[in-house]
């Protein structure tokens, strides 16, 4: 996994309510047995004028002009405000995948669905839920101000605006740990085998009509 | 110590507690399909790494798989390839129990594993699919999880979890006459809307609730991520032991007995304290019909499409005027004045034999109205459809003018042929109506079984009870 530490970000405003999965990453492409790739076919039907199946050529495809991160002045961003509930829906990995094959690193958000918020973290996306005040704020700033750019440190766990206001967030000590390190769970995990294999044998004698 | 059902399940499943609380849960059944796996079992080797206890894994193929000419094979070389992967993958690593494509065993794997006794009381389940939370209607810590999640289930048998907050939600009351577990999930999720249950684990108790079968049970536990909430589950009591008894994965002989004394102890003790409670009236629901593009966005079957004006939250109110666009919905028009153009009875929420009954039963020596251009029938797995072909129903279905397909996923998510057209309306009883989600641009309202097949025959949204 992709460590992080610190990003000076642009940020690009979504400014709707309960984004889901299939928003940000409709279903025919879940047909790629593939990890990567995604990012093209983020919130494709938002973003093209027509309709997108896996294998076009989406350089050649209409884009909808409509659609805010199709505006120049959000080309590049990294950090991604959202608005409540993002990621509901279907648990689909393949929405933190398209998100950050897009080149978003950190959505920022005063709500986010349970499975999509660990499905992040177990790719290197950072979320971050904030006060509705502090992101009402923050869209209001991303709106009017052009090449609009936020500063994220997780160590510190702050939020640094350009005008200079700092905005403490919270996470998960563990959490935090891995995604500093760029580790890998499983192998985290791995280290606890003896407990696992105590643990199972345990329940072996005890629920035996589990393991036949 | 008194404590909550979600509190037993969780505590009987911990291998390891971090210092902040992250918590490694023991995994005893993982349900794999091909959408969420491939990635996983590919990361799995190569790490290098080998499944840890492969008969805790029932496979299926259902996301992709046609619902018609099974003869012909998948067509689309995309979704064969994917199915065809999960068939290496299981025949290369093993598991419990696999039922590929054409199988007559195939089925939606939240269908399949309750009706094959694969999920029992007191387990902890898991798939790489939101409507995990379907078992918890066996008193199971049901979970839906992310690809890396399932890689990480494959190689360690364990889950990285942190406990969520408890909800009681209690519906008590009667039922009236034509309102299903379905009005009674949708009319919850009306009330606490899609993100109130962020964050929680919802036990839904209640008289109501004690008065439903195992397969209506499902239905709303299936619907608990629609709320919100990872999982959701139900207290074991004796519909739940009696569902179970003579199941081919249950316990037999003297470990039933075992087994079974141990089930009895999943109900919440007497007195133990929720974080939060929710109280529900069954007897003032009544059929639900969805208008919008969200679960929440619900009204009776006697209401009428709301307009934005109603809500006082500039973004709930954007999200209002954006569905009705969506939609192609005037404010204020009557429920029952909503014309449809397709009909899709099927799904991990309502594909089971009992769904298929009560459709059938207002179906029956009626005809689908002209102005629809299709009513499918769905069954949720090859022993369903062979029970409702046993009862008769198929033929039931087929003489009212319904197609009667092979099981599968189907339009509820439309990843195979079957799918909505730019514009148009379905009736459906599946758990999402989503943009996009039935076909890009097509319409979904989310009812009952029994309310699509009155919309079936009415060619509009209508009322059930005028029917029965
Ligand atoms: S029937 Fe629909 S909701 Fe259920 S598993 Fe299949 S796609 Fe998901």
């Amino acid at each position: 996994m992709q460590k992080f530490v610190q990003l000076d970000g642009l940020v690009a405003p979504l400014d709707r309510a309960n984004v889901d999965t299939d928003a940000i990453i409709p279903k025919q492409f879940l047909k790629s047995i593939k990890r990567s790739g995604f990012g093209p076919n983020a919130f494709d039907e938002w973003r093209y004028l027509d309709h997108g199946e896996p294998g076009m050529d989406n350089s050649k495809r209409a884009k909808n002009p409509d659609f805010v991160l199709n505006q120049p002045r959000y080309v590049g961003a990294s950090i991604l405000l959202v608005r409540e509930n993002f990621g509901c829906g279907s648990s689909r990995e393949h929405a933190p995948w398209a998100l950050e094959d897009m080149g978003f690193r950190v959505l920022l958000g005063p709500s986010f669905a349970d499975i999509f918020f660990t499905n992040c973290f177990k790719n290197g996306l950072l979320p971050i839920c904030l006060p509705v005040a502090e992101i009402d704020a923050l869209f209001a700033q991303a709106l009017a101000i052009p090449g609009y750019k936020l500063r994220i440190d997780l160590e510190a766990q702050t939020v640094t605006r350009a005008d200079g206001k700092v905005i403490h967030f919270d996470v998960d000590t563990f959490r935090k740990y891995c995604l500093l390190n760029g580790f890998d769970d499983i192998g985290l995990t791995l280290c606890r085998s003896e407990k696992i294999k105590e643990f199972e044998a345990r329940r072996r004698i005890d629920q035996p009509w589990l393991f036949s | 110590m008194i404590k909550t059902l979600y509190d037993k399940l969780w505590e009987s499943h911990v291998v390891h507690v971090e210092d902040d609380g992250t918590t490694l849960l023991y995994i005893d059944r993982h349900l794999v399909h091909e959408v969420t796996s491939p990635q996983a079992f590919e990361g799995l080797k190569l790490a290098g790494r080998k499944p840890w206890r492969v008969s805790s894994i029932v496979a299926t193929a259902d996301h992709n798989t046609p619902t018609k000419e099974w003869e012909k094979g998948i067509e689309d070389p995309i979704s064969r390839l994917q199915v065809e992967t999960l068939d290496a993958n299981i025949r290369e690593s093993g598991a419990l129990v696999y039922f590929p494509f054409r199988d007559k065993g195939q089925g939606i794997v939240h269908v399949v594993g309750p009706e094959i006794g694969a999920t029992l009381p007191g387990m902890t389940v898991v798939c790489g699919d939101s409507h995990t939370s379907t078992h918890g209607a066996f008193a199971c810590l049901a979970h839906g999880i992310g690809t890396s999640e399932v890689e990480h289930v494959l190689a360690t048998q364990c889950l990285l979890q942190k406990k969520s907050k408890s909800m009681l939600v209690r519906f008590d009351g009667a039922l009236g006459r034509g309102v299903t577990a379905k009005d009674m999930v949708l009319a919850f999720i009306g009330r606490i809307g899609t993100a109130g249950g962020t964050g929680y684990a919802i036990e839904f108790s209640g008289s109501a609730i004690r008065g439903l079968s195992m397969e209506s049970r499902m239905t709303i536990c299936n619907m608990a991520i629609e709320a919100g909430a990872r999982v959701g589950f139900v207290a074991v009591d004796e519909t739940t032991v009696a569902y179970l008894k003579g199941r081919p994965f249950a316990p037999k002989g003297a470990t039933w007995d075992r087994a079974e004394a141990y089930w009895r102890t999943l109900v919440s003790d007497q007195g133990a304290s929720f974080d939060s409670v929710v109280d529900i009236d069954v007897s003032r629901i009544e059929p639900q019909v969805t208008w919008g593009t969200s679960p929440e966005m619900v009204v009776s079957v006697t209401g009428t499409v709301p307009a934005p004006e109603d809500f006082s939250d500039p973004v709930r109110r954007e999200g209002v005027e954006r569905a009705l666009q969506y939609m192609g919905l005037t404010p204020r028009t009557p429920i029952n004045k909503i014309p449809i153009d397709k009909v899709f009875i099927g799904s991990c929420t309502n594909s089971r034999i009992e769904d298929l009954r009560e459709a059938a039963s207002i179906v029956k020596g009626r005809r689908v109205a002209p102005t629809v251009k299709l009513a499918l029938v769905v069954p949720g797995s090859g022993l369903v459809k062979r029970q409702a072909e046993a009862e008769g129903l198929d033929k039931v279905f087929v003489a009212a003018g319904f197609e009667w397909r092979e099981p599968g996923c189907s339009m509820c998510l439309a990843m195979n042929a079957d799918r909505l057209e730019p514009g148009e309306r379905c009736a459906s009883t599946s758990n999402r109506n989503f943009e996009g989600r039935q076909g890009v641009g097509g319409r979904t309202h989310l009812v009952s079984p029994a309310m699509a097949a009155t919309a079936a025959i009415a060619g509009h949204f209508a009322d059930v009870r005028d029917l029965i």
